[in-house]
């Protein structure tokens, strides 16, 4: 289950777009998942075969649970121990929670103790850490934190040493056979974090240099106490951190056990409001919370932008035309360039700038609500693309389907309340971004230019910008910067 | 077009445009923009939608004769 939000705790796989046996290709649409705020197409992000559907339609699973297992198809490697299975795969299943109760993909024959790291799906996730030694391994601190930076589960040595005790050597000959595990490259923060908290580093999807896992992917692989809670309640839970090509344990009856019938159509939109409220209240206490926001403002004497649209429009058939907000949102993109520390993630307290620009783009939900999903590499996209994306964005996030990769992507966001006719708004960081561009209405204010009064139009452009990332001077050149960019509407 | 005919397409694609939008709510000359919350993109939509449908050419400048759906109604009839 992907993290679609930093406001994501769990989700619902509401259908599965694949089945067993199906070839998928990397960007693939393999399942629908319904969160708290939106219904998300979830894309795959490997080449493989899908071997099996871990978890049925209709069943609520924390983010990091292992949803499906794709395989590089190849008959030899569907084996105990098969290397290089992509977790976090979704995949078809069609089937009700209680069907999927009758045909779990392991048999009961399946003996649960061998299963190494699985439980049933009654208990709640593993809280202990996967390195640490079961009783009778003889170990040292030294050769534990050997094994927790080579990804080697002791339990699974025979020690060389004196009275069978686990030597160095022993560790690192371990650490060659399994290279499948050792492999997982991984930042050492992410490593202890890993260690604290039962998350297995080789479920993770690393999202760091060269793929590797860092301390965020860690995190958003984390359980909190009280989600495993609610979902173990609800007896559909799979167990967190299950090491990759163990097959997971499942009591046959326990799947969708938990009465997950769908609501009827109009409590599920009450329901779904009521969720989005609580969710969008959750991650703007957040913000508020640990962000210590700063807030500028500038005015933009838009009369250059205008008259460009116009004239761009009047070349344009009907479809093709653009609306003031790509402009806006390219402007903004591009500025990024010159000010680096607004575009990125907070992350431990520490700034991890994005070398890709995601615009956020708030969407208003009419029925109540804010979601706010990406527009991929802003800042290289032409106005024409840009146009098309947007239109195509918002109208899927209003009917509520968006794609995973527009939910938990964006590296910045853009916030136009000017349709609304305000002159300016100041947002709230959305985390763990560092900063949200607000746009007021585009509207004709005098303007005072070269010791003349004169009437342009102008909008009101804000930053509401995070103080651990930036101080107050850059913002205003990011600002400035955004200005200068509108004045040479051609060249965005 | 008649105007019965351009009150049918308005309504398809205002319902396109706006699905959870209430039509029934909006009387003929309330602002559409306001009564049914349309922002910029919106608004292009359902004017691409008019025009996907009828075939009518919808310039730019034109827009402020399509806030109601009275004036759409007359604005589409009157344009074929």
């Amino acid at each position: 289950m992907p993290s679609l939000g930093a406001d994501m705790d769990s989700g619902i796989v509401s259908r599965w777009m694949v089945k067993p046996g199906d070839e998928v290709h990397r960007g693939d649409i393999v399942a629908v998942v319904e969160t708290e705020k939106s219904t998300i197409e979830v894309e795959i992000f490997e080449n493989g075969i899908v071997e099996e559907i871990v978890v049925p339609e209709g069943a609520e699973v924390p983010v990091g649970s292992v949803l499906a297992r794709v395989g590089p198809g190849e008959a030899a490697t569907v084996g105990a121990r098969a290397p290089a299975r992509a977790e976090a795969a979704p995949v078809e299943a069609a089937r009700a929670p209680a069907k999927a109760a009758r045909a779990p993909a392991i048999p009961a024959q399946a003996p649960v103790e061998a299963a190494s790291g699985a439980l049933p799906a009654t208990a709640a996730p593993p809280q202990r850490p996967p390195t640490l030694p079961p009783k009778g391994v003889i170990t040292s601190p030294v050769i534990r934190h050997v094994a927790r930076t080579l990804g080697v589960d002791l339990s699974t040595i025979v020690g060389s040493g004196a009275g069978g005790a686990v030597t160095r050597a022993d560790v690192e000959g371990a650490a060659r056979v399994a290279p499948a595990r050792a492999s997982v490259r991984s930042s050492p923060l992410a490593r202890r974090l890993a260690a604290e908290t039962g998350v297995d580093l080789a479920s993770v999807k690393g999202t760091g240099p060269g793929g590797a896992v860092v301390e965020r992917d860690v995190r958003l692989g984390v359980p909190s106490p009280q989600e495993g809670d609610r979902v173990a309640a609800a007896a559909t839970a799979m167990p967190m951190g299950t090491p990759m090509g163990t097959p997971t344990a499942m009591a046959p009856g326990d799947v969708g056990g938990g009465g997950n019938e769908p609501a009827s159509t109009a409590e599920a939109g009450v329901d779904r409001q009521a969720a989005l409220r609580h969710a969008i209240g959750a991650l703007m206490a957040r913000s508020k919370r640990e962000i210590p926001h700063y807030y500028l403002s500038t005015t933009i004497d838009m009369s250059r932008a205008s008259a460009w649209l116009e004239r761009a429009n009047l070349d344009r058939p009907v479809t093709k035309r653009l609306v003031m907000p790509v402009l806006l949102l390219k402007a903004t993109a591009l500025a990024v360039a010159q000010v680096p520390e607004m575009n990125g993630f907070m992350v431990a307290d520490r700034f991890e700038p994005s070398r890709a620009v995601h615009v956020g783009v708030a969407v208003s939900l009419r029925s109540g609500g804010v979601i706010a999903p990406a527009v991929h590499d802003t800042d290289r996209s032409s106005l024409d693309d840009l146009m098309a994306s947007l239109r195509d964005l918002v109208g899927r996030a209003r009917t509520g389907v968006l794609r995973s990769s527009e939910m938990s992507d964006p590296t910045i966001t853009v916030t136009n309340l000017g349709d609304l006719g305000v002159e300016a708004v100041f947002g709230v960081i959305y985390p763990p971004q560092v900063a949200l561009v607000g746009f007021g209405r585009v509207a004709e204010r005098p303007w005072a230019s070269e010791g003349m009064l004169g009437v342009r139009p102008c909008v009101v452009a804000t930053l509401s910008a995070d103080h651990r990332a930036s101080d107050g001077h850059r913002g205003g050149i990011f600002l400035s910067a955004i200005d200068r960019l509108l004045q040479e509407p051609g060249e965005l | 077009m008649t105007d019965d005919e351009a009150l049918d397409v308005i309504r398809t694609v205002l319902h396109e445009v706006a699905p959870e939008a209430d039509l029934a709510q909006v009387g003929p000359g309330e602002t559409l923009q306001e009564a049914l919350d349309l922002d910029s993109i919106d608004f292009l939509n359902f004017v691409v939608g008019l025009h996907e449908r009828t075939g009518v050419e919808i310039p730019e400048h034109d827009y402020p004769r399509l806030s109601t759906v009275q004036e759409c109604v007359a604005y589409l009839a009157a344009a074929g």
